[in-house]
């Protein structure tokens, strides 16, 4: 029997699972899946618990109800890989061998990398939205909040879905004009990048949302520390912002078990070909999902692309084939802009977001780089295909490579 | 893309005059690009920093992120910031011919 280990039962694992087992011969492959959470966070949902749009119910499910048929699943913590022997090792002491692995241990907040930010006025004045207890304690303190400075900062890029921290200043300004109170409240978003868009063609289409919804933008701020007891943040320049109320995203890093067995870079990201994800050191070892070094977005929609090209490209590796297909780093991200409305964007490694439509047969076209009511339904819609299409391994209606149909190449010289 | 002249030295740049030639920067361009954000003198330390910034774009196909040149090139961030006043992941991007740091969007 040839065996096939999957570390991780997140998004990108459980997709991996889901897709290779029907592909996969039961007589000769086994496939073990292995994870320490019992439960499966929809992340993307977390973003609208501080505002009470969803409640915890709306996001978590137990990981076993997405355990395909044939697929062994393990509960235990990854201690460490030793890819030189083809085999990791189990918190509780046991050994998994492999013929193949494929990482797909994601990526988290690492808020202790910042001094000054994890300290016991984290869940009080400082919050994150980035887990779930997080978005639960940020929803309270929302709830009760009566007004004042909520400043939103990003520690440092790259962060999984990008577009998240725009979409929660979108939404805490719709929320505290339905409030009532949106006088009282004063917005800001600090950013470590030169903008809020960075990119010139959604920067023209979109660069005035900020000052729209009325919400102050500090760029290249590049955080040092954090004085909790003052409630200022400061930068590596001796800049100071005052908050009453901090959302921050920290650090983002991938699992210590990746540095621990020596698979990742200074991020802990496992380094791989980004158009086939096999690794750069081992030619067993596949990365996939936010666990891999790829430039492009850490988001859940380009690991759905990224695994159908997996899914292919491994199925001929192990017959000792050359893989065919070249991932493009395709994502496609609705981004909620608040008031029932959001907005698409689609893109790959070459290719920015550009404005225009995206067909989806029977259901679309979206539109592109602009505010719609319907982008904001998709959004919601796409909780529903998580559950029930995506991690079940299911055919989506989207191509994995990114198309030029529908788009408007306005700009690209 | 819009095509520029910089010294004596055709280039081709984006909106905000970033390279977007890898092979087209050289060592002299740096020095103007340099002088045009107001660096008169490019330092045994400034090159560290650019040329850590070149090599690692050429394996990673990204421009390195602060944190990476801290980490991995071993350059402190403060450094950084004195070095490269104020916007150091801009400017040092600039002056190495690398694209700014960008988000997705
Ligand atoms: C607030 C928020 C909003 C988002 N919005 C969107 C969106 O709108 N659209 C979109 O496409 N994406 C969105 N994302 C991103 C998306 O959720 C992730 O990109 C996606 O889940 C990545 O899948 P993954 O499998 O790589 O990682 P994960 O789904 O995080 O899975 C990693 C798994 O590895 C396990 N693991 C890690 N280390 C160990 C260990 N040592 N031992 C055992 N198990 C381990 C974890 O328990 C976890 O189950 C959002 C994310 C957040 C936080």
């Amino acid at each position: 029997m040839k065996k096939l280990v999957i570390l991780g039962g997140g998004t990108a694992g459980t997709m991996v699972a889901a897709k290779l087992r029907p592909r996969l011969d039961d007589d000769e492959w086994t496939i073990t899946m292995i994870d320490h959470e019992p439960t499966h966070y929809y992340q993307p949902g977390f973003l609208f618990i501080p505002f009470g749009i969803y409640t915890p119910d709306d996001v978590v499910k137990p990981k076993a109800d997405f355990v395909p048929a044939g697929v062994d699943y393990i509960e235990a913590e990854i201690e460490l890989v030793e890819p030189e022997d083809n085999r990791v090792r189990l918190g509780d002491g046991t050994v998994v061998e492999y013929d193949y692995l494929v990482v797909a241990t994601g990526t988290s907040i690492r808020p202790d990398e910042t001094p000054g930010l994890d300290g016991p006025e984290y869940g009080k004045t400082i919050h994150d939205f980035y887990t779930l207890d997080g978005a639960k304690a940020l929803a309270e303190a929302l709830r009760l909040w009566e007004g004042g400075r909520l400043v939103l900062n990003i520690v440092e890029m790259p962060i999984k879905c990008p577009v998240a921290p725009l979409e929660f200043i979108f939404l805490a300004d719709s929320y505290f004009q339905e409030k009532g109170i949106r006088d009282q409240v004063e917005l800001t978003y600090v950013t470590p990048l030169d903008g809020a868009f960075t990119k010139p063609i959604a920067a023209k289409h979109l660069g005035s949302l900020l000052e729209d919804k009325k919400v102050n933008l500090e760029a290249d701020f590049y955080l040092e520390r954090v004085d909790a007891d003052e409630r200022k943040l400061v930068s590596y320049d001796e800049r100071e912002i005052d908050y009453d109320l901090l959302v921050t995203i920290p650090l983002n890093m991938g699992a210590d078990v990746i540095a621990r067995s020596g698979l990742g870079n200074e991020m802990n990201y496992v380094p791989v070909d980004s158009g086939n994800f096999l690794s750069k050191q081992y030619d067993n070892v596949f990365a996939i999902g936010d666990a891999a070094d790829l430039p492009t977005s850490k988001a859940g929609s380009v690991a759905h692309f990224a695994v159908e090209v997996f899914t292919e490209n491994f199925l001929r590796h192990i017959e000792g084939l050359p893989m065919l297909l070249e991932f493009d780093g395709h994502a496609n991200c609705f981004i909620e802009s608040g008031h029932g409305k959001g907005l698409l964007i689609d893109f790959n490694y070459d290719t920015e977001p550009l404005p225009g439509k995206y067909p989806l047969p029977g259901i679309g076209p979206f539109t592109l780089l602009r505010e719609t009511e319907m982008n904001h339904w998709g959004k919601m819609i796409f909780k529903w295909t998580y559950w029930n299409m995506l991690l079940r391994g299911k055919e989506l209606p989207l191509p994995h490579e990114m198309l030029m149909a529908g788009k408007i190449d306005e700009g690209v010289r | 893309m819009p095509v520029t002249t910089i010294g004596d030295q055709e280039i081709h740049v984006d909106d905000e005059g970033f390279l977007t030639e890898y092979d087209e920067w050289n060592e002299d361009l740096a020095k103007e690009l340099a002088s045009n954000i107001g660096i008169a003198e490019l330092n045994d330390d400034h090159w560290k920093v650019i040329s850590f910034l070149r090599s690692d774009y050429q394996e990673q196909g990204e421009t390195a992120t602060l944190r990476r040149v801290t980490a991995v090139g071993g350059i402190p961030t403060k450094e950084l910031f004195q070095l490269f006043p104020k916007k150091p992941a801009r400017k040092m991007s600039y002056v190495a011919g690398l694209p700014k740091p960008a988000g997705c969007i």
